[in-house]
């Protein structure tokens, strides 16, 4: 196998050079956006280091309740960034919380009785962060889908209420709508995947020396992986997040 | 003769803003009610406290003897209910609308019950399957209105539902509004129309949110 996967610090300062590019033409077209870039750059080195020196101390130890830990951080993480794009509704975290650690806990043991991945550090907790930001990505949207919803059909919902309607009756339109909209991306990557891009793991696994065909098997495990945990995550986000759009009159707050 | 609402001293404040204040009013069962005023006077807030969309601050409404509180929501508003001054209607088609009162119901779609209502209003059968973008705006109250009354309710509160309609239109939608309220139904209506205003039989005044003066225009 052939492992010539060494950045050297020399070549990455050189890559600072591809930052600068960047940033040249934020400067130039008055883009404005150096800050977030700086930021981000700085945020990205500061975060992979510390994450990389954690992520080696995990796997040589390799503790169950250290990667327990380290699981329930990613899940904690991805449903405080959740709660980020919520924008206002009520009980988000919690939602987010519930939606996360169900979503990516139910396809982790699905992996693990399957035996597609071992219950050590170096698989639990990677697949743990692929799942994790995906469903995360994925109830980002379906809150953004159910605020757009519920702001410019208002007057319908009202009206569907005015009938008598319930309030899953009343909104159920929205929220289907919110749930397609969290699948999306992860439906349209499935269908483009091979063709358009090779995905993360693939890359990873090819990049490091194996054999694309068994590359391939992980691509695939991994991509029927995010479909079911972006689907459960959107479900029970938007099913639980809808009904904070009222109160208990059954009015839209 | 029994009253289908009673409402005691109901008051309603949004933001420090007074919408209702101190309205007591009796509406018997079966009455024909004209409610007229200055835009902002709280008319149409009135018919959304009557309706549950609102909650007062203060106050009581029995709706048949029992509080307003006491009933289920969603058996209440099929009971009393409010039709919107500029309806939007749901889904693709008109059948999509006219199938919403019996989905709410987990009733089957009865297509001969919804084609039977599109002619009382003046609408061809083939309507129900007309996209809803292609009615004209009275065709949609009227496709609304219906919509309200396919399972016709205890009390059908108006809210400038005439209004911008073409003459034609607005005698089809009165003719339509007054022989459910010959079958028994209690008519509570908001209306700047001078001719409605002029032909009610009993008309109420909100000014600044009070019930200013009662009438009997007849």
């Amino acid at each position: 196998m052939q492992n010539n996967l060494i950045v050297s610090p020399t070549a990455l300062t050189l890559a600072v050079v591809l930052v600068m590019i960047a940033l040249a033409i934020n400067f130039k077209e008055k883009i404005g956006l150096q800050r977030d870039l700086v930021i981000g750059v700085v945020r990205a080195v500061i975060q992979l280091t510390v994450v990389g020196y954690v992520l080696t101390y995990i796997i040589r130890v390799d503790r169950l309740w250290l990667t327990a830990l380290m699981v329930a951080i990613i899940i904690g993480n991805a449903a405080v960034n959740a709660r980020g794009r919520a924008n206002g509704i009520p009980h988000a975290g919690v939602i987010s919380l519930i939606a996360i650690t169900t979503a990516t806990l139910l396809t982790l043991g699905f992996l693990l009785i399957a035996h597609a991945i071992a219950f050590i550090p170096s698989q639990v907790v990677p697949i743990t962060g692929m799942i994790a930001s995906n469903v995360m990505v994925a109830i980002g949207l379906c809150y953004r889908q159910l605020n757009a919803g519920f702001h410019d059909q208002r007057q319908a919902i009202l009206e569907r209420l005015a009938l008598g309607a319930d309030q899953k009756q009343a909104a159920i339109t929205i929220v289907r709508s919110a749930i397609r909209t969290g699948m999306a991306p992860t439906i349209d990557s499935a269908k483009t995947v091979g063709l358009v891009s090779l995905p993360g793991m693939m890359s990873g696994l090819i990049f490091a020396g194996v054999d694309p065909t068994k590359a391939i098997m992980y691509q695939i495990m991994v991509t029927f992986m995010l479909l079911g945990a972006t689907s459960l995550g959107s479900v029970i986000a938007g099913y639980l997040a809808y009904p904070q759009f009222f109160n208990s009159d059954f009015q839209l707050r | 003769m029994t009253n289908i609402f009673e409402l005691n001293q109901i008051n309603l404040t949004i933001d420090d803003k007074p919408l209702l204040q101190d309205i007591n009013l009796t509406v018997p069962t079966g009455a024909y009610l004209t409610l007229t005023g200055p835009s902002g006077s709280g008319k149409s807030t009135l018919l959304r406290v009557l309706a549950t969309l609102m909650t007062p601050t203060s106050g009581t409404i029995a709706f048949n003897g029992k509080p307003q509180a006491d009933y289920l929501k969603t058996d209440y508003r099929k009971l009393v209910s409010y039709c919107f001054q500029q309806p939007s209607l749901f889904g693709d088609t008109v059948r999509d609308n006219l199938a919403f009162p019996f989905d709410i119901r987990k009733i089957d779609f009865d297509s001969a019950q919804a084609i039977t209502a599109l002619q009382s209003v003046d609408l061809p059968e083939t309507m129900l399957d007309a996209k809803i973008t292609s009615l004209s705006g009275g065709e949609k109250q009227r496709v609304a209105l219906i919509r309200n009354l396919l399972f016709p309710p205890q009390v059908l509160l108006l809210d400038e539902v005439t209004t911008g309609l073409d003459p034609d239109t607005k005698a089809i939608v009165h003719q339509l509004i007054e022989s459910h309220h010959h079958q028994g139904i209690t008519v509570i209506a908001v209306t700047h129309d001078e001719t409605e205003v002029a032909q009610a039989s009993t008309l109420l005044r909100l000014v600044a949110g009070r019930l200013e003066e009662t009438a009997n225009a007849k």
